[in-house]
């Protein structure tokens, strides 16, 4: 068996690519859903009175949050693990049957936790605290798998040939260890049933916090879970796939770590800009916006990065559809980190908090920057995973401008309804009387949410074009390895 | 002064050390590199040669790769 030379081994990089595409697709159908029902409420009622329980907004918005979150993102997370991880390491999976077997079996304890997540969510089983919303026994796994997938990540480092630890390591090692921090201490709960001796559902829990302390915790948590799941990972991915793909050192690899030691330390100060004119002490409001305010500079340090490593070959970026996708997310990225500064000013998050600005501020993150980041990662790798050519460079291109199209169209009728929304629910005569009922809010935005819900249905489009792509590449001319060298081979 | 006051000084002071240790790490790089005892910027080609039968930029040990080959 030693005649065979050595290949990295991309077996559970390709299951969870498979996984980052279905519970893509699934996420951002129930995303579209959501958008329709909230410009037409008759959706609500999608299969009929009978199962309006099922088909409603309030049952599917944690589905469609939980299933980009912890399914879309994640799945892409873990796949480039698999991939990058061997490669920067210069160590292959083939190389130990152990971490072969952990990488499998975290794969499907993942898969049996998104089966578990999915029927209860869909049954209405939840603990009520956003993107954290799974049961006691479902954490339970999920911190299982989280385990797994730590052993994998320093299994492999543990065997590398390659002494330094590549940018993106740092940034998947960041990822791993901010998540297992915040995870465990957000989802300290107790378990009704067992503490009570016996009342109510055996999974139903509390949280252990109550009150401001739960609310802290709690936005700790969903500020981080957005740093260190929509963030911290896509940066490690960009740090490997654009330089890579465009065949051009990281501009600065300096720059490249002082951004990583400026954005961990920032990062975890700023969840207080959730919960501004709330109850928690006005000290922690105001060091939440000062910390959001600075977060602008390692961001963007991050991103300017990457657009200069295509200093003197932007060409590519007009020959390439792949580079395209990665130069617009790196540009989403400084635009949504501009973005949520400002909303964090105290002046300007009285207008925005509870409005559809800031779920504008959401989808051009996550749409522009995670899901494109993702989606070109999965384009560089199907190639050297398969060992074929990509099916149509066409159909990526014409993918491309569909989607851009469809998260220009989202955020800015965003923008547009969210400050509506905020000058009409604080508009008030010269007596202090309020100028507008709600419903006046609802019938002007009606527009705005029609517009919305077309955007997201060109964004999924593009997802399926996507897939399709991927699928059809696994049948495509096969390639050499040399051809695979940086630029990825596609069929016009 | 109450817990909730110690709790806001100790994370100003404490944030303001840390922005002292950030501003040294950024003097560390760049006096390494002057000084000539590091080259980070060929850490970049890690992620450009990345074949498993590529030179690694930095071995591991000279001892581990005996130790494997034999
Ligand atoms: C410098 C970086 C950023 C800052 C300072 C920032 C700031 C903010 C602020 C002030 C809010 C609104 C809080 C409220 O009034 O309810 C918010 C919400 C949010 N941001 Fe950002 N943001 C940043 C980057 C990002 C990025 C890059 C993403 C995603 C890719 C993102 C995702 C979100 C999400 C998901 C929420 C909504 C949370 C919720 O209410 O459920 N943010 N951000
Ligand atoms: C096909 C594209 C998508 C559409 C049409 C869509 C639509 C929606 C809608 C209608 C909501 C509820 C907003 C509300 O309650 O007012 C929402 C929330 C949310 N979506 Fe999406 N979505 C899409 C893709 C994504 C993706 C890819 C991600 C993440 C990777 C994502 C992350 C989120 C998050 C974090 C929230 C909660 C925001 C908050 O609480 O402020 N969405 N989405």
């Amino acid at each position: 068996m030693e005649n065979r030379p050595l290949e990295y081994d991309y077996s559970v990089a390709k299951l969870f690519m498979f996984t980052t595409i279905v519970l893509g697709i699934v996420g951002m159908l129930i995303g579209v859903i959501l958008a329709f029902q909230l410009a037409f409420p008759s959706i609500n009622l999608l299969l009929g009175e009978g199962l309006a329980e099922y088909t409603n907004f309030s049952r599917l918005r944690p589905l469609h949050t939980d299933a980009v979150i912890f399914g879309f993102t994640l799945s892409g997370v873990f796949a480039t693990w698999y991939y990058i991880g061997q490669r920067v390491l210069k160590v292959s999976m083939a190389e130990s049957g152990f971490l072969m077997f952990i990488g499998k079996l975290h794969f499907w304890l993942y898969v049996v936790g998104v089966a578990a997540v999915v029927v209860s969510l869909f049954m209405g089983i939840t603990t009520s605290k956003e993107y954290a919303e799974f049961e006691w026994p479902i954490d339970i796994a999920i911190v299982i798998v989280w385990v797994l997938w730590g052993i994998s990540v320093f299994g492999l480092i543990g065997i590398r040939r390659e002494r330094s630890l590549y940018i993106s390591i740092w940034y998947y090692i960041a990822t791993f260890l901010g998540i297992a921090m915040l995870y465990l201490f957000n989802n300290m709960e107790v378990p009704t049933y067992f503490a009570s001796g016996g009342i109510g559902a055996w999974y139903h829990s509390v949280s252990m916090y109550s009150g401001t302390n739960d609310a802290l915790v709690q936005w700790w948590y969903g500020h981080n879970a957005v740093a260190f799941g929509f963030t911290v990972p896509i940066v490690a991915m960009i740090y490997y796939f654009l330089p890579k793909e465009s065949g051009q050192a990281v501009y600065s690899y300096k720059l490249s770590l002082l951004s990583f030691w400026g954005l961990m330390f920032v990062y975890l100060w700023a969840g207080g800009h959730h919960l501004l004119f709330s109850t928690v002490p006005d000290w922690m409001q105001t060091m939440g916006s000062v910390f959001s305010v600075i977060l602008i500079l390692p961001s963007w340090g991050s991103a300017i990065n990457m657009l200069l490593t295509m200093k003197g070959e932007w060409q590519q970026v007009a020959s390439s559809p792949l580079i395209k996708f990665m130069v617009l997310a790196s540009t989403f990225y400084m635009f949504s980190t501009l973005e949520g500064p400002i909303q964090a000013i105290k002046s300007v998050n009285a207008l925005a908090h509870f409005t559809d600005w800031i779920v504008g501020h959401v989808h051009d993150g996550v749409l522009g920057w995670v899901g494109f980041m993702i989606m070109a990662a999965l384009f560089h790798m199907a190639p050297r995973v398969f060992k074929r050519e990509l099916y149509s460079k066409a159909l990526m291109t014409t993918q491309f401008w569909i989607q851009t199209l469809g998260v220009v169209l989202y955020f800015t009728s965003m923008w547009i309804a969210g400050i509506t929304q905020g000058m009409m629910w604080r508009a008030h005569d010269e007596f202090g009387n309020l100028a507008y009922s709600f419903i006046d809010t609802v019938t002007v935005l009606h527009p705005y949410y029609t517009i919305r819900a077309v955007g997201g249905l060109l964004y999924l489009i593009g997802f399926f074009m996507f897939a399709y792509n991927i699928y059809k590449t696994m049948s495509a001319r096969p390639v050499e390895e040399n051809e695979l060298q940086s630029a990825t081979p596609m069929a016009a | 002064m109450d817990i909730a006051d110690i709790q806001a000084y100790a994370y100003f002071f404490f944030t303001g050390f840390l922005v002292l240790v950030l501003y040294g790490y950024i003097y560390h790089l760049y006096s390494s590199e002057r000084k000539g005892e590091r080259d980070y910027e060929k850490y970049g080609d890690i992620a450009l040669n990345d074949e498993v039968t590529d030179k690694p930029v930095e071995t591991i040990s000279e001892k581990e790769i005996e130790k494997k080959e034999a």
